[in-house]
């Protein structure tokens, strides 16, 4: 690895961000509504609800984790695309660095992104809605490192597809994320789920997570085992993510598809 | 030999768009693809480059098979320029050259880009988004950012297509300088027969994918009793033999 190289892709997009304050803006504007539409939704649950009612933002929080696998996964794409987008694919991919570089820059650079826009959302919920994310602790650290392999092999994953099927993919890394949401169990318990879907969504890395999360805003106990499974699975699922882009990348080459890819 | 195409085919599915050419380049010379479009120029090109896997032959750099060489080692000691491969537009052209400088490695960048700005002319608009330039001045920041790290093998893909002619004549001559005064081996991809037969040391002539001729400029033009490249393109590419 040489970092320079992964330095120099990191600095492409974050030129990029800081030509155009419209950029920076839109990358702030989705996870504020998001926060201001949870923390209405969260504060009426909790004085509604039974399940919820002796815990402040138990809904919030989910949405702000949410958000941020959201986030890190649409950033991971979004950097892939503006090079299609740009007509600098070809560019790029003749450039002396390696495939791996390539995603250690664009998976390292898809954090400032997200924390972009998921900074100031998070701090807004604090005096707006009385909650902070800071609660969950230090499993807050273990929690974001798993949603944050997770979202990146999203990335990987419709990247990929990019790759493999050119511009016309891009729906698809818009959709990726609500299409995994509900076995997810973002917001409710995997008791809701029927039966089989419960066996699947177990295979994912987010119903631990936020199963996790549940438990320690509920019952102020972590369960580190839950912690440890939802990072080993994300890190399963990340390196399935790194061995299907290779192999796109590989399929791309044989059919041709690296020429001139653009919108 | 320098570069060293041997029996270089490729297949898309079914569709046969290079067919077993093979053809050599000598060291510091300038070697032009010609042909009609479709042909396989840009197949070829994409194969040298890396980003299209042959489906038959070999590419031999200096006697050594392109695979052997890793990625990030064979590539930069190349570039490349066309028009239809574009800079980041929001960038600005001093930050796309600052990102390309240092995606290649390049030593003493700040220099590196002020000598090369001052050559092509494009200090003026330095600042300015790459997106927001004419088609001239764009060509002329792509030419800059192809000739970063001082390639070995620069490949050129039509460089001057869509350019007025004082502006063409701009980069043509500025290429000729260029070769005389670095060491740089030149594969060109062009329509333009007066820029051919300005920069190239030989020529290929493809069509369907194969070669049908080579030789000199001056060689071909005799060969086929035409009075110019340009004749002798059109005999070339309309004719249904072989030569």
């Amino acid at each position: 690895m040489n970092f320079n190289k992964i330095y120099a892709l990191g600095l492409r997009h974050l030129y990029l961000i800081m030509n155009s304050f419209p950029r920076v803006l839109d990358l702030i504007y989705w996870p504020t509504v998001q926060i201001f539409l949870w923390g209405f939704i969260s504060k009426f649950f909790t004085l509604n609800s039974e399940y919820y009612n002796n815990t402040v933002g138990v809904i919030l929080t989910a949405a702000i984790l949410y958000d941020f696998l959201f986030r890190a996964s649409i950033s991971f794409n979004m950097m892939f695309l503006e090079e299609i987008w740009s007509r600098n694919f070809t560019n790029l991919f003749i450039a002396p660095i390696k495939i791996r570089e390539i995603i250690a820059a664009l998976t390292l650079t898809a954090i400032l992104r997200t924390l972009i826009g998921l900074v100031p959302a998070v701090l807004i919920s604090v005096p707006l809605f009385g909650v902070s994310i800071l609660k969950l602790g230090l499993p807050l650290i273990f929690l974001l490192l798993s949603l944050y392999l997770f979202g990146i092999t999203l990335g990987l994953l419709v990247t990929s597809g990019l790759l493999r099927y050119g511009p016309s993919f891009e729906n698809i890394a818009w959709a990726s994320l609500f299409f995994l949401a509900p076995l997810g169990c973002i917001y409710y318990p995997i008791e809701i789920l029927p039966f089989a879907l419960q066996i699947i969504a177990k295979g994912l890395p987010l119903v631990h997570i936020f199963e996790e999360m549940r438990n320690i805003l509920m019952t102020e106990t972590v369960n580190y085992l839950n912690i440890f499974k939802s990072i080993i699975i994300s890190l399963i699922y990340f390196c399935l993510g790194v061995v299907v882009f290779y192999l796109s990348y590989f399929g791309a080459k044989k059919r041709g598809t690296l020429i001139n890819m653009g919108e | 030999m320098f570069i060293e195409i041997q029996e270089l085919s490729k297949f898309y599915n079914t569709s046969l768009a290079v067919n077993k050419i093979s053809f050599e380049v000598n060291k510091n010379k300038t070697l032009g693809l010609l042909g009609p479009n479709g042909c396989g120029k840009t197949t070829t090109i994409g194969m040298i480059l890396g980003l299209v896997s042959p489906s038959e032959g070999k590419i031999l750099i200096e006697n050594k098979n392109i695979n052997e060489f890793k990625r990030d080692e064979i590539l930069r000691r190349f570039n490349f320029a066309s028009p239809y491969v574009e800079l980041p537009k929001k960038l600005t052209v001093k930050q796309n050259l600052e990102i390309y400088g240092r995606l290649y490695g390049v030593e003493n960048l700040s220099f590196r880009i002020n000598e090369i700005s001052n050559d092509l002319d494009i200090k003026n608009f330095f600042n300015k988004k790459t997106g927001e330039l004419s088609s001239g001045q764009k060509n002329r920041v792509s030419l800059a950012k192809s000739l970063i790290n001082k390639p070995e093998i620069l490949l050129l893909d039509e460089p001057t297509a869509s350019l007025d002619p004082d502006i063409g004549d701009f980069i043509r001559s500025y290429i000729q300088d260029y070769k005389s005064k670095n060491k740089v081996t030149i594969l060109l991809a062009s329509h333009n027969m007066g820029e051919v037969e300005r920069l190239c040391d030989s020529i290929i002539m493809m069509k369907k994918g194969k070669i049908i001729d080579n030789g000199t400029c001056e060689e071909l033009i005799k060969k086929h009793g035409r009075n110019n490249l340009e004749e002798t393109f059109l005999k070339l590419a309309r004719s249904k033999d072989e030569f």
